[in-house]
């Protein structure tokens, strides 16, 4: 059965959705949508290290995430403002990825592949990581749940019960980095940050706890991963993309429900 | 025996001093009041007791306390729905039972599904105070925990807060700056501008005169209930009268607005 492309596409969107459904909740509620941006722009600069050094890729853009987001976090710590320093490091590490990828010796790299994700060549072992990554942050995240939640919400009554909110922001933090290294090939750098927001944001105008949140965003992840790929294969669009244009698309239909149902708002 | 102790408390925000060597110690089961004009460094001080704000000198907490603390509101984004029920839970989980039991103690029984970003302003607070207790603290931290309630809100709060000391010893060590309420129901009170000014038992405060010099005269009416007058020691001040002048005015003004 996993000899079918299609199928291992399916479980790789399938997969990916257990940690981005509650990564992605905690993205929205903690205003890191451009966090996630910078970081995902930062793995085509992995992928190139990993190309020139002859690292795995994944092992690449692991790494110059987890380098981007502490970058990130200490700017941020700093005081700085973080709407312009973001934008700084998310693009100045996106262009020189793209510069340093045409160094890349006798290589024929598909670039939109990293750029948009390449689901449908999904292999195995591919797959063994996207469980892998996207099954750890799920179980950590459910592991450390009141204590994330409690930061969001309040650093100062986490602080005051001692859980230390600098520690939990780390932990999504480093989520960040390891979900856009494991979801390269899924999406790719450009969409990941649109696999974390959008699935949440549609889920947000359906629930009214944040459990309820977190387990609609992995469902519209799962709806949006099996509707995108069948578009794609019906009517020979990229697979990423369309999974996303699908996820967009439950969330216009959520924000219509919505509307309709409290018709004040 | 102190739950909680503070020695030569220094706070600065930036190049202006916030908190200039304060001493202050809670005991089991007290009620302390801290009051002082905008600006005072009330906050500040509370802040720092709770770890929330780099300070300068030594606070001593006992081994195990747990501290159940009221911020002064809750800023919630709107992205993130959240019941009463779920924030109760957090960050320890509790039976359903436990849960109706604390919002019926604190007088808005049957809320646990609303959504905390509906609820007023004194519902909220009682929210605040519910979640603060589900924890069994040893000390309860407000800051100015009826911001936005009126006065009959006011009093019923505090109100609240004395039945439970009452009933389970808590301590309480609370901000405020409604004074009249505050000091009936306090069994310290600590006079603060950026200084201790002066401690003591209420009616021991109200008729200090650097209590006075900070409140002006203005809430005498509604302190009646404390005129045991010029008993107060004089021990309590150390030197006051720098900037107290501008400190003085507005005072007088919001006690004013308040009355």
């Amino acid at each position: 059965m996993l000899d079918d492309f299609l199928v291992r596409a399916v479980l790789a969107g399938f997969g990916l959705s257990i940690a981005t459904g509650p990564l992605g909740a905690f993205v929205v509620w903690r205003r890191m949508a451009y966090f996630g941006d910078a970081t995902a722009h930062a793995a085509i600069l992995g992928v190139a290290l990993a190309l020139i050094f002859s690292l795995p890729i994944s092992l690449g853009t692991l790494i110059v995430a987890l380098a981007m987001a502490g970058a990130i976090s200490l700017m941020m710590a700093q005081g700085q403002s973080p709407d312009s320093g973001l934008g700084v490091l998310s693009f100045g590490a996106l262009a020189t990825g793209l510069v340093a990828i045409s160094f890349v010796p006798k290589v024929r790299v598909d670039l939109s592949a990293y750029l948009f994700g390449d689901i449908l060549t999904v292999t195995r072992s591919d797959l063994l990581l996207i469980w892998g990554g996207a099954g750890l942050i799920a179980v950590v995240i459910a592991w450390r749940w009141s204590k994330l939640l409690l930061s969001t919400l309040s650093a100062d009554l986490a602080a005051a019960s001692g859980v230390k909110p600098h520690r939990e922001s780390l932990v999504i933090t480093v989520s960040i980095a390891l979900v856009v290294a494991v979801s390269l090939k899924v999406v790719g750098a450009l969409l990941v940050s649109a696999m974390l927001i959008i699935p949440a944001t549609a889920a947000r105008r359906v629930s009214s706890s944040p459990v309820q949140m977190v387990l609609a965003a992995v469902m519209v992840s799962w709806v949006a991963s099996g509707a995108g790929l069948w578009a794609s294969l019906r009517l020979d669009t990229p697979a990423g993309p369309s999974i996303i244009v699908a996820a967009a698309l439950i969330f216009v239909l959520t924000t219509g429900y919505r509307t309709i149902r409290t018709p004040s708002a | 025996m102190t739950l909680i102790e503070a020695k030569d408390l220094t706070v600065r925000h930036g190049a202006q001093l916030v908190l200039d060597r304060v001493n202050i110690s809670v005991a089991p089961g007290e009620i302390v009041t801290i009051v002082g004009p905008n600006g005072s460094g009330k906050t500040s001080l509370l802040r720092a007791l709770l770890g929330l704000t780099p300070s300068k000198g030594k606070v001593t907490r006992n081994a195990g306390l747990v501290v159940g603390y009221v911020p002064q509101k809750l800023a919630l984004d709107p992205t993130l729905p959240l019941p009463v029920r779920s924030f109760l839970n957090l960050p320890t989980s509790h039976t359903s039972q436990q849960i109706a039991d604390m919002l019926d103690r604190v007088g808005v029984p049957g809320i646990e599904t609303r959504q905390v970003a509906d609820l007023s302003g004194g519902q909220l607070q009682r929210v605040l105070l519910a979640r603060a207790l589900l924890e069994t603290p040893d000390i309860l931290i407000l800051d100015e925990p009826t911001q936005g309630l009126d006065q009959m809100g006011e009093a019923g709060f505090y109100r609240l807060i004395e039945d439970v000391r009452r009933d389970t010893g808590v301590a309480v060590l609370m901000v405020s700056h409604d004074l009249h309420v505050v000091m009936s129901a306090s069994d310290r009170v600590i006079c603060l501008n950026g200084h201790i000014c002066c401690e003591g038992k209420p009616h021991v405060v109200q008729n200090a005169p650097e209590y006075r010099a900070l409140f002006g005269h203005g809430t005498q009416g509604a302190l009646a209930l404390y005129q045991h007058a010029h008993d107060h020691d004089h021990d309590c001040g150390h030197d006051h009268g720098h900037d107290h002048h501008h400190a003085h005015d507005t005072a007088t003004d919001e006690v004013e607005h308040a009355g």
